[in-house]
């Protein structure tokens, strides 16, 4: 782990609240560890904008371990960068050239309306879980937990959906503005477990509804959220979402 | 006389929540519906207690700061949960967890929560099943066990190296329910700033909307706050960026006691520091040392080499590796609890063994190259793929061709405000749940024990025990904070500490500041401490919080989101719980867990605990500004547990 410094150009999106209008704004950075990560690095401009007494740039972050889907930037056209499986809190400055330009935006979508700068709106995502990401089970009065085995291989391609952090990148990267990814990794991971499987249809039927109300696009499996999703989560999901869907349909 | 009455039930141990849960009381149905509980925090403990809340017919209103309940900081638990289920048949049972617990924890919390934590720990697996949690599994389909730190059992419950986020959005996935169905109304992106007391109860809070800056108050029959620790006063730490100890701070200024602040846990396992811009560490779960093996160079030449790239530590051979935490501890070996850990890495490196070529010249190595000797990379891949893929990100290092690079680091606090038996403070109507409470786990927390801890508060014993306060609130009209002088009051308050904040119009950003706590914290008041460098914090830290309220400059407008001003407040509250840190530590004049005091060492370098002055819970009752803290004591005494030293030599 051998660490460098580079010198970078940046193009950041600055809109001061919902309704202004925004625009690129430069900045330069001298001396950045290749060894930091890429939040780290906005931390460093921030620092220096506070210095010069200026506003420094919003943006969504929390865990920095990749893992609360709080961070949400397009980096030179991509969602969380150009490295793949990661989000941009674990992107890492080595994967940038001394003397790059890079382009920092927002997620661009009607479905997340620009907060501030790099900040976005997801409530979008709540409302469509408050419809169905559940399993109706209350606290207390279930069974004991090893009471219905689960095929080891269920459980795995469950937890493959469930590993889903809500980031939004597969609605930021779609064509159409797609939700149909987050949408299909929670319906899949539910029905795939015994636990999930008695609302399966009807999860379905909720979960896209409110999805499509909230002007969500539809899937035309170009597979670009794939690409981008930080977390690798298939396309195959969508599939079981389709069945699931169409199941709910013809049982009405 | 003491001002502090733990409440705990008569009788046996092992019948104590039982005989609880028979006589306490409830509120009924019809009830339920005309009482608002406010629940501040969307972990796990805050999560499920507000989720658990309004499926039994309680008004919720649930705050957090985030975007999103999915946020919360729970979700970054890797390893796993414990539970007594003793599904592998190797001889765990209720009291063995418990026993566990509090050993553990080195003879410092209190037996009665312990031993209902154990008891509940059960029920958590069951429900997270229920709610469609994949948990790991075997081929026959039953659920999967680990180890973990402290314990000879494997009774570890786990989701690939994402427990803890499984965990959550289990209790995110219930909470949605519940608003959904209009029990719960949920305030995200919303910050607490005050606790509003009337008539000498916890009555609601005031907040602040961190998109608009809109100053707003909050009416409940009772308060939960469930926010969490202040491992951030370090600065560095393992904690999300936004975690922060101003709620249990508030609570403390408004009467609530706080306890054993000066207990938090050193993670052993943590990728070490790379630089001095650095804002965040990252841990790496402590069930990889299920199977790696943890060493150093047996020569300082070699350690050195290390550092400067001379040697590869996978060309050394194994005759050359101190396996130094299976040389000293032959019983537990790799698996310590996480404080002996951490101080055993911290003797090698002070000695100059570290491996790591940072400022500190810090770093022990965690080598995998045995178990996949042994089990083949596929197995090891399996179990650990995503925190070697997370390892390989944020190092460029391949942990599968060259061990990883580990050191200790901030990561949890034990301490935290006072409760009694039924989670509730000194201050009537105020509950603290999860890491924000002191009770369970003493001086060290053990691997895996953090999520069973929340989601115990959280789903089993908080919607009983709040209800034993709530049956006697049922008569007690809703408030309209509009209307009312506290409320009005705590909001003049608040807004003035923002107009104080923004008008300083100083030099130096809030970083500045919390960077200089960090420092003071992890140098004096960190792994190692002692009465000469505690007494120094105590004035340095002082010293900050003058330059802090003296020269601090806050850019940007209090009427929209401003990040720095967010910032702003939760640092003014970390220079003071630091201090407050710093005091406990001193006049806990032994050691204890990870609590260690350089004055009290036994002869082979252990911690040295002195029961006869200190087996008690130091809670400090706040008398102002300026005004020097009283501490209470609460004597702890063990019924069903003999007091030894902690040994993990031998079995």
């Amino acid at each position: 782990m051998s660490a460098k410094t580079i010198n970078i150009k940046l193009k950041v999106w600055r809109q001061k609240d919902a309704n202004s209008k925004g625009g690129f704004e430069d900045y330069q950075l001298e001396n950045i560890s290749t060894a930091s990560s890429f939040l780290e690095m906005m931390d460093v401009l921030n620092e220096k904008l506070v210095n010069e007494n200026k506003e420094p740039v919003a943006f969504d972050h929390d865990c920095r371990e990749g893992i609360c889907g709080m961070c949400s930037m397009f980096i030179n056209g991509r969602a969380h960068g150009p490295d793949t499986l990661v989000t941009t809190c674990q992107l890492h400055m080595r994967t940038f050239k001394d003397g790059e330009t890079i382009v920092i935006e927002p997620w661009r979508t009607g479905g997340f309306p620009v907060i501030k700068d790099l900040m976005v709106d997801r409530t979008a995502y709540e409302k469509i879980m408050q419809a169905g990401g559940f399993v109706s089970v209350n606290t207390g009065g279930v069974p004991d937990a090893n009471a219905i085995p689960i095929p080891k291989h269920d459980a795995d391609e469950a937890m493959d959906a469930a590993s889903c952090i809500g980031c939004g990148a597969c609605v930021a990267t779609c064509k159409n503005s797609s939700a149909m990814l987050f949408v299909a990794a929670k319906v899949s991971q539910l029905a795939l477990l015994p636990q999930g499987r008695v609302e399966a249809s009807k999860r379905a039927k909720n979960m896209v509804a409110v999805m499509d109300e909230l002007g969500f696009g539809n899937c035309s499996n170009t597979g670009a959220c794939e690409m981008e999703c930080p977390k690798g989560i298939s396309l195959a999901h969508i599939a079981r979402l389709n069945r699931e869907f169409l199941s709910a349909n013809i049982k009405g | 006389m003491t001002k502090l009455n733990s409440k705990i039930p008569e009788g046996k141990l092992k019948d104590k929540w039982s005989n609880y849960k028979a006589h306490q009381n409830l509120v009924n149905p019809a009830n339920k519906r005309k009482i608002d509980i406010i629940v501040v925090g969307t972990g796990l403990a805050g999560g499920a207690a507000a989720a658990s809340l309004a499926e039994l017919g309680f008004k919720v209103k649930n705050f957090c700061y985030q975007d999103s309940p999915r946020r919360a900081h729970s979700i970054a638990a890797q390893g796993g949960i414990n539970a007594a289920k003793n599904y592998p048949n190797d001889g765990d049972t209720v009291y063995r967890l418990f026993y566990d617990t509090i050993k553990g924890g080195d003879y410092r919390s209190r037996e009665a929560n312990v031993y209902r934590l154990a008891e509940v720990s059960n029920s958590i697996i069951d429900q997270g099943v229920a709610q469609g949690i994949p948990f790991a599994r075997e081929y026959g389909g039953l659920l999967a066990n680990r180890s973990f730190g402290g314990a000879l059992v494997s009774r570890t419950f786990y989701a690939r190296g994402q427990t803890g986020q499984q965990l959550l959005l289990g209790a995110y996935s219930a909470l949605s329910r519940q608003i959904g169905l209009g029990n719960v109304t949920m305030y995200s992106r919303t910050e607490l700033m005050d606790i509003v007391i009337v008539d000498g109860k916890a009555r609601g809070i005031v907040t602040r909307n961190l998109i608009t800056g809109k100053i707003e108050s909050h009416f409940g029959h009772a308060v939960v706050l469930a926010t969490g620790g202040y491992g951030n006063t370090f600065f560095l730490s393992t904690n999300a960026m936004g975690s922060n100890g101003s709620a249990a701070w508030k609570a403390y200024k408004k009467g609530a006691f706080f306890a054993n602040p000066s207990f938090v846990q050193i993670h052993p396992t943590a990728i070490p520091q790379h630089g001095e811009f650095q804002s965040k560490l990252t841990l790496m779960s402590e069930s990889l040392r299920n199977d790696g093996r943890i060493w150093v160079p047996k020569k300082l030449e070699d350690a050195k080499a290390i550092r400067e790239g001379k040697l590869k530590p996978e060309d050394l051979p194994d005759e050359d590796r101190d396996f130094y935490l299976e040389r000293r501890y032959p019983a537990f070996g790799n698996l310590v609890p996480r404080d002996v850990a951490a101080r055993a890495a911290k003797e090698r490196t002070d000695k100059g063994y570290g491996i790591e070529n940072n400022p500190t010249k810090e770093g022990v190595f965690l080598d995998f190259k045995y178990a996949i000797e042994r089990l083949g990379k596929d197995a090891i891949e399996e179990k650990y793929g995503n925190l070697f893929q997370m390892y390989e990100k944020i190092t460029a290092d391949d942990p599968y061709k060259t061990p990883m690079k580990i050191f200790p680091a901030i990561h949890y606090t034990m301490g935290g405000i006072w409760v009694d038996y039924e989670l509730q403070t000194t201050v009537p109507g105020l509950f603290v749940a999860g890491e924000a409470n002191f009770s369970d786990h003493g001086a060290n927390r053990l691997g895996a024990s953090a999520l069973m801890q929340g989601l115990a508060d959280g789903y089993f014993v908080l919607p009983y025990t709040i209800q034993n306060y709530l049956a006697y609130e049922i008569g007690t009209e809703r408030m309209n904070p509009a209307e009312h002088e506290e409320f009005k009051k705590a909001e003049k308050d608040v807004e003035a500490l923002i107009d104080k904040l923004m008008s300083i119009k100083g030099t130096k950003s809030v970083d500045y500041f919390h960077k200089k706590l960090g420092k003071v914290m992890w140098n004096n008041v960190g792994m190692e401490r002692n009465e000469k460098g505690l007494k120094e914090a105590i004035e340095k830290i002082q010293e900050i919080k003058k330059e802090f309220w003296s020269d601090l400059k806050i850019p940007g407008e209090k009427n929209s989101l401003n990040v720095e001003l967010e910032k702003a407040n939760r640092v003014a509250d970390f220079i003071e719980i630091g201090e407050l840190m710093a005091r406990d530590a001193l006049n806990r004049d032994e050691s204890c867990g990870g609590h260690f005091r350089s004055e009290h060492i036994t002869e082979d370098g252990e911690a040295k605990r002195n029961d006869k002055d200190f087996m008690y819970v130091a809670a400090w009752e706040y008398k102002g500004e300026n005004e020097e803290p009283v501490l209470h004591k609460e004597p702890l005494s063990y019924e069903e547990i003999e007091v030894k030293t902690r040994n993990y030599k031998t079995a």
